[in-house]
């Protein structure tokens, strides 16, 4: 579909037009319109291939991470990355986490926030252009669509004319392959949740049990409809990162930019015509043709812009067709085309308030994290003290107060402790379902597991004050002598 | 069809007007027209499947025929179903292979925990801590003894209850029955107060020692040690059901105070009764 424009004398053009247009842009979206569809035109150069590369990185990532086996004992799961809800356990490599230590993960979020929050300083929407999952599946999307249907102007066609067995044959191979992928995805996304290996043998023979499959159909669903079908709407109506991302960007922030310094003014441009008084810019709508969310990059930074790069392949190729520089459009800072145009050389300032405050608050919540997994006992204790009964008078004058133990073993052996207790003279200890409970009591807890204790300590009459006394609960591993230490009460009603 | 457009919004008019003003047709986005027309399509098919329309003699049942109440009943025989061979070995078992087997104590203590909340919380407290004039079954102290078979006994026929094997006993009401003069009682208070090795006026014990025999220990026994066989708390203990205050003790020698405890056979099922036994004698008091 090239053609001159109307207005524009036909002559010996180097590159020819495209009739692309912005469709998504703001001016043109009204309310009560139809989606106008975006045909894509595919591009080659140095960020297609970066993007084919991350493309290809992420989802093998996302393919085959849940199949990485990490031995952790007899008594734990062998998987590297998993996320055990049944048995309440995050696993990832060395790392192993339980409900209680649920922090990390909180640190862990944090430290992905800001992270964006860094690159989006540095580098703009670099995450949108290359790592979001939207933007990765929809551009695996794309790519069969232009497979089967062909590229831009094959796709145009295809879908003016009217169906026939051609266009029915390309529309149901589009789909399915569609739906193939969407199913793949949901069926990976499962593995994090579950042992892989037993979980595909139960899917494959239909015993897996039932939320593996709804979610594998809700997967399926969703990535169908956003990746095949909503497409650049998701980013631009449903995503908030545009929105908060433009309240976190400044003018020195990289993005991908059209240097109007360079460009304007804009013109058609045949053979042998002079570029003196004119831009850089023969007005080909290449770039509008090449972008995937249907917008024109010449109107300057915009919410529905991601940053994917691919309308810099499309320019550097014009650029190199006419014989100017690359970079028209290119990864530039709004500051440096105002200081372009004021005539003075292009800066960069990497290092700015903004920047140093998020590496600082990475590298804080990073480090501890990692202090916090370095220090990480594998032995813990919780000690609950009975509250009905506060506690109990018994005939002899003598107090007894009641406690639940939960003896934690965060490691994948079997591990015998020694329990013991300081703080009050106890005139008798008992564990109940432990025989012959003098202190220290022996505990053996199995692999991976907490065992809970009720423990009932009496404390004679003349060793008892009145309220609250301090006491300390210690657990020993009897072999690593790891500790874990619990301040509790004991409490009395009588006493002085 | 109108197809009337408005000059100053470039909006299509409705056609419908008032006085000269026109209607914009502004239609709702398609994506909640098509919800809208989902969700009467959905109840369509819910109709068919199930229960909805109220007729003449019922309502229509559905397809598949659903009923709550069904779901309910089935949840409650899948439950007894599960419980049964708990149940039976509950039933077979003697309190003390009960307290042996792990599954059967889990089970048991589960199951007691549960019927102490319904049955016996509203007097002994949550916890079973207890209350002035209804037992703490945490502590040492035993009126009717504290072994498994004595606390299964007591919850089975109960204390001053409607039962004929109930446990009964009864402290009379000296004062107010007129059995003993107000300042006998008030040296028996000080006797009592004695016995539990609190400091007391030694006049007063002295002169209560003889009214103590002659009154008290027939069923306290001399030394005040009491009987389980009767009721008869141990006035030596540093536990009192009514109270250890001078004015308690007072007020339960001129009262003669007994609290009434059910019997639960019939009530409650003998393997409930068993399994309350054993998650009382677990509280930690049990002997």
């Amino acid at each position: 579909m090239n053609f001159p424009l109307p207005g524009i004398e036909a002559g010996p053009e180097i590159v020819s037009r495209s009739d692309a247009r912005a469709t998504n842009s703001a001016a043109m979206r009204k309310s009560y319109i139809a989606r106008v569809p975006i045909y894509p035109k595919s591009v080659h150069g140095t960020f297609r291939k970066l993007k084919w590369i991350a493309m290809s990185v992420l989802l093998a990532i996302y393919y085959l991470a849940p199949w990485i086996r990490w031995d952790r004992g007899p008594g734990e799961a062998s998987q590297a990355i998993l996320v055990d809800l049944a048995r309440e356990r995050f696993y990832f490599f060395f790392i192993e986490i339980w409900p209680q230590e649920v922090y990390y993960i909180t640190g862990l979020l944090i430290v992905a926030a800001v992270g964006i929050f860094l690159a989006a300083a540095l580098l703009g929407r670099v995450w949108c252009g290359y790592a979001c999952p939207q933007t990765v599946w929809t551009d695996l999307f794309i790519f069969v669509e232009q497979l089967i249907e062909g590229d831009r102007g094959a796709r145009i066609r295809l879908a003016a004319e009217p169906w026939g067995v051609k266009k029915v044959f390309k529309r149901v191979s589009k789909h399915f392959t569609w739906l193939a992928i969407a199913v793949l995805t949901g069926g990976a996304w499962v593995f994090y949740f579950t042992d892989a290996p037993t979980l595909a043998h139960d899917l494959l023979f239909g015993a897996a049990p039932w939320p593996a499959y709804v979610f594998i159909g809700f997967l399926t669903f969703t990535t169908y409809s956003l990746g095949g079908l909503m497409r650049e709407q998701v980013c631009t109506y449903m995503c908030p990162w545009p929105r908060i991302q433009a309240a976190m960007t400044d003018n020195e922030a990289l993005g991908v930019l059209y240097r109007r310094d360079r460009g304007e003014p804009r013109g058609s441009y045949r053979k042998g015509d002079l570029w003196n008084g004119r831009g850089d810019c023969i007005d080909c709508h290449q770039c509008v043709a090449a972008c995937p969310m249907g917008i024109d990059i010449r109107d300057g930074a915009q919410l529905e812009c991601i940053n994917c790069a691919l309308c810099i392949d499309a320019c550097d190729d014009v650029m190199d067709r006419v014989g100017r520089p690359r970079g028209l459009i290119a990864y530039d800072t709004e500051a440096n085309v105002e200081r372009r145009l004021k005539g003075l050389p292009a800066v960069f300032h990497f290092i700015r308030a903004r920047t140093v405050f998020y590496a600082v608050i990475m590298l804080l919540v990073g480090s501890a994290i990692v202090l916090g997994l370095a220090n990480r006992s594998t032995v813990s204790l919780d000690v609950i003290r009975d509250r009905n009964p506060d506690f109990v008078s018994l005939s002899d004058g003598s107090t007894r107060n009641g406690y639940m133990l939960k003896l934690m073993n965060r490691s994948g052996f079997e591990r015998n402790f020694e329990l013991s207790l300081s703080g009050v003279r106890p005139k008798q200890v008992r564990v109940i379902g432990i025989d012959g409970s003098a202190l220290p009591v022996n505990v053996s807890v199995p692999a991976d597991r907490v065992r809970t204790l009720r423990l009932l300590l009496t404390v004679a009459k003349h060793d008892v004050r009145m309220g609250e006394q301090p006491i300390t609960f210690t657990l020993v591993n009897s072999l690593t002598h790891e500790k874990a230490s619990v301040s509790a009460v004991f409490v009395s009603g009588s006493g002085s | 069809m109108n197809k009337e457009i408005d000059p100053h919004t470039a909006t299509e008019t409705t056609g419908h007007e008032w006085d000269g003003i026109k209607e914009l047709n502004t239609p709702l986005p398609r994506w909640w027209i098509t919800i809208f027309w989902a969700t009467i399509v959905w109840a369509a098919v819910y109709w068919f499947f199930m229960p909805a329309w109220p007729v003449f003699g019922g309502y229509t049942h559905g397809y598949l025929n659903h009923s709550q109440r069904d779901d309910v009943r089935n949840a409650v025989v899948a439950l007894k179903t599960e419980r049964q061979g708990r149940e039976v070995a509950l039933s077979n078992a003697s309190l003390e292979q009960i307290e042996k087997n792990p599954e059967l104590l889990q089970f048991a203590l589960a199951e007691g925990k549960s019927a102490f909340a319904d049955n016996c919380a509203a007097c002994h407290g949550s916890g079973g801590q207890g209350a002035k004039g209804y037992p703490n079954l945490n502590d040492d102290v035993w009126l009717w003894g504290g072994k498994l078979e004595d606390i299964q006994h007591t919850i089975t026929v109960g204390a001053r209850s409607t039962s004929p094997r109930t446990r009964y006993s009864a402290m009379p009401a000296f004062g107010r029955d007129n059995l003993l003069k107000p300042e006998q009682i008030s040296d028996l208070t000080e006797f009592v107060v004695a016995l539990s090795g609190r400091p007391a006026d030694k006049s007063a014990v002295g002169r209560a020692r003889k009214l103590f025999a002659d009154n008290c220990a027939q069923c306290h026994g001399a030394a005040g040690k009491g009987d389980r066989s009767m009721g008869a708390p141990d006035l030596t203990a540093d536990s009192y059901l009514y109270g250890p205050a001078r004015q308690d003790i007072s007020d339960q020698i001129w009262n003669g105070h007994g609290g009434v405890m059910p019997t639960w056979e019939g009530r409650l099922s003998p393997e409930t009764i068993k399994s309350l036994a054993i998650y009382v004698h677990s509280l930690g008091g049990g002997e």
